[in-house]
């Protein structure tokens, strides 16, 4: 098909009904939606497994004090690698995962809008995790100075730097080709009489995760340009001596990194507030409110970024700008959680896997939500800077958080992906154990940080054993029962129970009117929505 | 097209090899950009071999998709799915270069006056840069990259302006002309637009050149010198750009591509084109004038 007019010859004899291509070219050449969805959803397990691999390091060199397996050097390594791995390889594919293989169906799409570059925004994934996994073998070891890449300390990178600067703008490219689909099939490809305040909440969340993705990935790829610069080509954006400023790398880096955890956390509302509703037996409260509050988190991400640089120095006004702008958003996330409560509130409810993460989800995220509430008043965060308490805090937003609500959505439609039911005994278990050991995991590090445990360390004062020992125990449980998901998802793939076409019982959306699996083309002809 | 007697007119193109091969191509770029930087010379060839299997993807890509446009097989809805790309991803370059003004701001608004000692930048000003007065331009208290001569407004830089400011006004009387259907002034018009872009990179890199040479002016020559040609090297790349993207449009209107109504390809470029007029026009006011 290499003129066009072949192709356009090509094209018109082909059978419509026609499934996917055979063997492995069917995964790198589809365009198909679902097939793209579920390569962004392996890919993430594949990475979620790779980086906590990574945190197992960390947790086992931290179970007690002293230094017992690893080099320092390499604990560095681990935990920016972790992070790295966690935030750009497993959290966000993920999500993107989901919303290919949902939006289309929730709007009535016959595909995503630009089907090409949706194939294409996937492979540059494992090409920029290839390139930065690599690093581990090269002379210096892999990049060791935290995700957030602060210089001057990153500039002391081995081998590695080249790499992880062009690893992340790939990480950008991707997600901003993924983010230009999302966008133009919400706007574009949605079916008849879906308007825009009739569209699932999923859908409007990725809207503005979306919208948020295009607007930072560009600034991270500007300021990782600027670290290269300085470091091979003589510029001095971040060495005072030449007139720059190392601070300004943390504003331009947080400027992407604030919005960029909202960009982790929205679609997981979105999945939440999917499902919620459903096991309710009740439509979701406040509908227009959660759009709304969706929006003004979104709005706000922009303008709280240098909360997370209190202590590096600012002026009294920007602490106290930063400071309760920083604060504000606990209003729309207040009015996040509030709808989530008052849907269950007198809901006829069932607790099959999905809502039981869920509702863990309400709690957990809420408890991290109070953690940054403590963490942007700027007299204490003086105080909490980059002690464990940090670390505490972000790990319940992420975790138990996004990672949550991501499993969440994955037993909720995998029924609808695979055509068979998970196994809910042993989903409930892989519950139980995962919300029991990631309180065991997260919880005493509050403790650690706020009696002064300081995070990127690989020994520490005898006085803080006890509290890593326990937080070590949950995170190998944690870990290993994760084990038990991949056997679930692996089990519901090859076989189990039928679903129906509406799976749950009576849930809103359009997804559930197809069958289960669904097909291969879904929606060629635009529903009809009332 | 059969998905039209479906009852749907929205084109699902049935696999493509081409994103793949764009993907081998970053990596083998990447790859060898970043062991070349390592100190490994032999890995710029591998570099390049990704660079020209980049240039063959793109090829190959926009004439495949060249190829059902002009087959017709783009109905309306595909048009605007085109045009959000293309408004979303011009919205994406200008957060880049939002990047860079944002770095030019700082550096001169904050960064600067505090190594001379504004604020509570007293006490380092005191211990570590004794008598060093913030002013711009500066390569900073240590005077990184010698002494050296700033670039002026006038002249060249506004030679440069008028240019890109004419090329602005000739691409919208090539789009006017193709909308009216009178190709003869089309084809002038365009080719006017994209030979004043080349004239415009020529005279980008002529002013390199005298920078480096007379001026003392280069990328080293502290934040000055860093601003200074991180913001017209990628502006001047974005023009470079735009004007390949110029001369390819104006090879498919003499071929007799696009027409009145329908002309989605032409439009992204004139887009695209203004975008680094605009862009310019920041740099020239920002960078050059102020």
């Amino acid at each position: 098909m290499s003129t066009a007019e072949h192709h356009v010859a090509d094209h018109a004899h082909d059978d419509h009904d026609h499934g996917p291509a055979k063997g492995i070219m069917r995964w790198l050449t589809t365009t198909n939606h679902k097939d793209i969805g579920t390569m962004y959803l392996v890919f993430a397990l594949i990475m979620f497994l790779t980086g906590g691999t990574m945190a197992l390091v960390i947790r086992a060199e931290l179970f007690q004090p002293g230094l017992q397996l690893v080099e320092p050097a390499f604990f560095n390594q681990m935990t920016t690698m972790h992070a790295l791995i966690m935030v750009f390889g497993a959290v966000m594919p993920a999500t993107v995962g989901l919303a290919n293989w949902m939006i289309p169906m929730m709007v009535g799409a016959p595909d995503m809008a630009l089907p090409r570059m949706n194939n294409w925004s996937f492979w540059i994934l494992p090409v920029a995790f290839t390139l930065l996994l690599s690093t581990l073998l090269m002379p210096g070891g892999a990049p060791a100075a935290g995700w957030t890449m602060y210089p001057p300390l990153v500039q002391q990178t081995g081998d590695a730097f080249p790499f992880m600067v062009f690893s992340i703008h790939l990480m950008g490219a991707s997600s901003i080709m993924g983010a230009i689909n999302i966008i133009v099939t919400i706007m574009n490809m949605r079916a008849p009489g879906m308007t825009l305040l009739k569209m699932p909440l999923f859908v409007w969340t990725w809207l503005i995760t979306a919208y948020l993705l295009i607007a930072v990935m560009p600034v991270l790829a500007g300021g990782v340009t600027m670290l290269l610069t300085d470091q091979y080509f003589g510029t001095t954006f971040f060495r005072a001596d030449g007139g720059g400023d190392p601070v300004m790398f943390q504003h331009i880096f947080w400027f992407f990194g604030h919005p960029e955890v909202y960009i982790m956390i929205l679609p997981a509302f979105g999945i939440i507030s999917e499902i919620i509703p459903t096991f309710s037996r009740k439509p979701l409260f406040g509908y227009e409110s959660m759009v709304y509050a969706t929006a003004s988190i979104a709005f706000l991400s922009f303008i709280v970024w240098a909360h997370h640089m209190f202590t590096v120095g600012m002026p009294l006004a920007g602490e106290l700008f930063f400071m309760f702008s920083t604060m504000l958003i606990a209003v729309p996330t207040g009015v996040k959680v509030f709808n989530w409560i008052s849907t269950m509130w007198r809901g006829a409810m069932t607790f099959e896997t999905p809502m039981l993460f869920s509702i863990a989800f309400v709690i957990l995220f809420t408890i991290g939500g109070f953690s940054g509430l403590m963490l942007a008043i700027a007299p204490a965060d003086f105080q909490y800077h980059d002690s464990y308490f940090v670390v505490a805090h972000f790990h319940y937003v992420l975790v138990p958080g996004a990672v949550f609500a991501i499993m969440a959505g994955v037993y909720y439609w995998l029924p609808k992906w695979t055509g068979h039911m998970y196994s809910e005994k042993l989903g409930k278990l892989h519950f139980w154990i995962s919300t029991i050991s990631v309180n065991v995991l997260f919880f005493p590090q509050h403790f650690l940080g706020l009696a002064g445990m300081p995070r990127r360390i690989p020994d520490y004062n005898t006085q803080f054993a006890d509290f890593n020992m326990i937080s070590s125990i949950g995170a190998f449980v944690f870990g290993f029962s994760q084990l038990l998901f991949v056997y679930i998802i692996w089990r519901c793939v090859k076989g189990g129970e039928p679903a129906t076409a509406e799976v749950w019982e009576s849930p809103a959306g359009l997804e559930w009117t197809v069958p289960s699996p669904a097909p291969y083309h879904t929606f060629d002809v635009a529903p009809e929505v009332k | 097209m059969t998905l039209a007697k479906e009852g749907t007119s929205y084109y699902v193109p049935h696999g493509s090899r081409w994103p793949i091969t764009g993907a081998v191509a970053l990596f083998l770029m990447m790859g060898g950009v970043s062991t070349w930087l390592n100190g490994s010379g032999a890995a710029k060839w591998i570099a390049l071999l990704g660079l020209v299997a980049l240039i063959y993807m793109l090829v190959g890509w926009f004439s495949d998709v060249i190829g059902e446009s002009e087959g017709g097989m783009y109905s309306a809805q595909v048009d605007r799915s085109f045009r959000m790309g293309m408004s979303w991803f011009i919205f994406s370059e200008v957060m880049f270069f939002a990047a860079f003004f944002g770095a030019l701001f700082y550096a001169r608004q904050l960064a600067l006056p505090w190594l001379g000692g504004d604020g509570a930048g007293f006490f380092s000003n005191l211990l570590l840069w004794e008598n060093f007065e913030a002013s711009w331009p500066s390569n900073g208290p240590a005077g990184v990259g010698g002494e050296f001569q700033s670039m002026g407004p006038l002249g060249l830089p506004l030679i440069n302006t008028i240019i890109l400011l004419t090329s602005g006004v000739t691409i919208t009387v090539a789009h006017h002309a193709l909308k009216d259907d009178k190709r003869n002034v089309l084809a002038l018009f365009l080719f006017l637009t994209l030979a004043l872009g080349f004239l415009f990179v020529g005279l980008q890199a002529y002013e390199y050149i005298h920078a480096y040479h007379d001026l003392n002016l280069t990328l080293e020559s502290g934040i000055y010198g860093s601003t200074f040609f991180m913001l017209t090297g990628f502006h001047g790349l974005h023009v470079t750009i735009g004007a390949i993207m110029l001369t390819v449009i104006w090879f498919r209107c003499l071929k007799g591509h696009f027409t009145p109504n329908h002309h989605f390809g032409f439009e992204a470029v004139a887009w695209y084109w203004h975008f680094v007029d605009v862009v310019w026009l920041g740099l020239y006011i920002f960078v050059y004038w102020l």
